[in-house]
C-alpha cells in the first residue's frame, strides 16, 4: 500500500484565465506520506492548482512530474474530491455506486465489474467507516459522511495523490476531528494529501506541510515554519485580520 | 378486450407504441438525471421548422422530415450557445425565444404547403399511420440510442453525477455531453411522426418520472423507465380505441396519470412505513 517513494515536482507552473493571470511562479517538491495545505486569500490561485493538478486545466507553462514523469500519463493515481455539495442533488445513488466510480479509470465502460473491482469497492467501504450506511442515498448523508464517501471513492480508486477542494468547509467539531483523523491514516499509510483549507489556526494540526498562494508562491515549507514566516502572516493577515495575533 | 389488436393498423400501431416507447423511456432516464425537460420541450418544438422546410424543398418524405429536423436542431442549438456568449443573456431565455420563433415558422411553412400536408399530424403526430419505413427507421434509430446509452451508461451516469469528478476520472465530458444530446434529437425526431413534436415531450420524460420514486440507482432507472415507456403507450394506444380519443393524445394522457398514480403511491407508501 505504501508508495512513500513517489514524488510529486512542480517547476515554474503558470496558468491564467483569458488575459487574467490565476498563479504564477509555482515550484516545489512534495511526496506520499505528507499532508499538504493550500493556504491564501480567495483568489489567491488555489482552487485552480488544485484543478491543475487533477487534470481539469493545462498548464501555459511550466511541469508537473510525478514519478519523474508528466502528471497527465498517470491520471489513475489523481483523485479529485470537490466540496462535498458539488455533485448534482437529488441524484438516485446509494454510497456503495459512489464508491464503485472509482473504479472507473480501471475498468472503463466496456469492462465487466469484477471481483476485484467489488473487494477493492468494498475494502474501501470498510476502511473509511461506510459498513452501515452504504446503502443509502448519497443525498441523505451529512456532509462529514459524504467526504468519507468520497475518500472512499479515492481508495477504490486506488490512487495515491488526494486532491481535496476545501474539505473542512461546512464541517462540525465532530466531523471535522474524523476527517482529520483520515486524512492522518491516509498519509500514514502512504498516501499524498493536498487540500485547500481556510481553518489557520489549524494548518499545523492536520498538514505537514503549507504552500501559501497569492496568484503566485509565497512561501512553501514545513507547516510550522511557514505559518511563523512574517511574510507569511502578511499575506493571510488580509484575509484573516483577527487570526492575525491569536492564531499565527 | 383483445379486439383493437386484431385490426392491422392497430397491431402496426401497437408495434410502433412498444418500440417507440420503449426507445423514449430509456431516453428519459437520462432526461431526468440530465434535469434538462425544459431544454427538450424547446428542441421538440424547433424541429417543426426543419421538417416543414424539407418537404416544402424535397417533398414529404421519412428521410427528407428526418434530416431537415436534424438541422433544425442543430441549428437551434448552435444559434442558442453563440447568441448566449455574445449578449451574456442566459441559455435558457435566448432557447425560449428561438424555439417558439422556429416553431411559429414551421407552422407558418406547413399552412403554405396546403390541405394535403396535414399540419396536425406534426403538432399531435399519428402513429396509427406509420408507414413500414417509419417503423424501421424508428427501430433502428431505437437499437442504436439504446446501444449507445448502454455501452457508455457508466461516463454518462458519473458525467450526470459529477462533471468535475468525471473529467477527472478522464471521462471526455464535453465528448460525451454533446454525443448525448445528439440520441436524444434522434430519439425525439423518431418520436415526431408518431405523437407529434408537441407530445413528444411527455414520451421522453413522463417514463423515468413515473420510476424514479421507487427506484435508488441509476442502473434500475434506464431499463425500467424503458418497459414502464413501452407499457405505458401500449396502454395508452389501448384506451385510445375503447375511449375513442387520438391515440397520440392519449399515450401522452395516459403517461401523464400513470405519474400521478406514482406520486400518489409513492405518499402512501411513504406514511404507511
Amino acid at each position: 500500500m505504501s508508495h512513500d517513494h513517489h514524488q510529486l515536482d512542480l517547476a515554474n507552473v503558470r496558468y491564467q484565465y483569458g488575459n487574467k493571470e490565476a498563479l504564477s511562479d509555482v515550484s516545489l517538491s512534495t511526496h506520499c506520506g505528507q499532508r499538504l495545505a493550500l493556504l491564501g486569500p480567495n483568489g489567491a490561485g488555489k482552487t485552480t492548482l488544485i484543478r491543475l493538478l487533477a487534470g481539469l486545466l493545462d498548464p501555459q507553462d511550466g511541469t508537473l512530474n510525478w514519478r519523474e514523469q508528466p502528471l497527465a500519463t498517470f491520471r489513475k493515481e489523481i483523485a479529485y474530491l470537490p466540496q462535498a455539495d458539488h455533485h448534482q442533488r437529488h441524484f438516485p445513488i446509494r454510497v456503495r455506486d459512489v464508491v464503485a466510480m472509482g473504479r472507473f479509470p480501471h475498468i472503463g465502460n466496456l469492462k465487466r465489474f469484477k471481483k476485484i473491482d467489488k473487494e477493492k469497492t468494498e475494502e474501501a467501504i470498510a476502511i473509511m467507516n461506510l459498513g452501515d450506511i452504504a446503502n443509502r442515498q448519497i443525498d441523505q448523508l451529512s456532509g462529514g459522511q459524504q467526504q468519507r464517501t468520497f475518500i472512499a471513492r479515492a481508495l477504490a480508486q486506488e490512487a495515491h495523490v488526494l486532491l481535496l477542494d476545501e474539505p473542512f468547509n461546512g464541517l462540525d467539531i465532530e466531523s471535522r476531528c474524523h476527517l482529520s483523523d483520515s486524512l492522518f491514516d491516509l498519509s500514514k499509510s502512504g498516501h499524498l494529501i493536498i487540500a485547500s483549507h481556510h481553518q489557520l489556526e489549524s494548518v499545523t494540526e492536520i498538514f505537514t506541510h503549507a504552500l501559501v498562494l497569492d496568484q503566485k508562491q509565497i512561501a512553501f515549507g514545513p507547516a510550522s515554519e511557514v505559518m511563523t514566516s512574517d511574510v507569511v502572516k502578511h499575506t493571510l493577515h488580509s484575509c484573516h485580520p483577527h487570526l492575525h495575533d491569536r492564531a499565527l | 378486450m383483445i379486439e383493437p389488436f386484431d385490426l392491422n393498423l392497430y397491431q402496426r400501431g401497437l408495434v410502433a407504441a412498444l418500440i417507440i416507447g420503449f426507445i423514449n423511456g430509456y431516453a428519459s432516464a437520462f432526461v431526468l438525471l440530465h434535469r434538462s425537460p425544459l431544454k427538450l420541450t424547446a428542441l421538440s418544438h424547433s424541429l417543426l421548422p426543419g421538417v416543414a422546410i424539407a418537404t416544402l424543398m424535397v417533398g414529404l418524405g421519412v428521410v427528407s422530415a428526418f434530416m431537415g429536423a436534424v438541422s433544425a436542431a442543430i441549428l437551434i442549438g448552435v444559434l442558442t450557445i453563440l447568441l448566449s456568449r455574445e449578449t451574456k443573456i442566459d441559455d435558457d431565455t435566448i432557447l425560449a425565444v428561438l424555439y417558439t420563433g422556429a416553431f411559429a415558422a414551421g407552422i407558418m411553412v406547413l399552412s403554405r404547403l396546403g390541405s394535403n400536408q396535414d399540419l396536425d399530424s406534426w403538432l399531435l403526430g399519428n402513429i396509427l399511420g406509420l408507414s413500414d419505413l417509419d417503423l424501421k427507421m424508428s427501430f433502428g434509430v431505437g437499437i442504436i440510442a439504446v446501444a449507445i446509452l448502454s455501452l457508455f451508461r457508466r461516463s454518462v451516469v458519473i458525467n450526470l453525477f459529477d462533471p468535475e469528478v468525471a473529467a477527472s476520472l478522464g471521462i471526455r465530458t464535453r465528448l460525451l455531453d454533446y454525443a448525448s444530446f445528439a440520441i436524444l434529437i434522434l430519439v425525439l425526431v423518431t418520436t415526431l411522426q408518431a405523437v407529434g413534436c408537441i407530445l413528444a415531450i411527455g414520451l421522453i420524460v413522463a417514463p423515468a418520472a413515473i420510476v424514479r420514486p421507487f427506484i435508488s440507482t441509476p442502473d434500475a432507472l434506464f431499463p425500467l423507465s424503458a418497459l414502464v415507456g413501452a407499457g405505458g403507450s401500449a396502454l395508452g394506444l389501448f384506451l385510445s380505441y375503447h375511449l375513442d380519443q387520438p391515440a397520440g393524445a392519449s399515450i401522452a394522457a395516459t403517461l401523464a396519470g400513470l405519474f400521478l398514480i406514482s406520486v400518489a403511491l409513492c405518499a402512501v407508501f411513504r406514511r404507511v412505513v
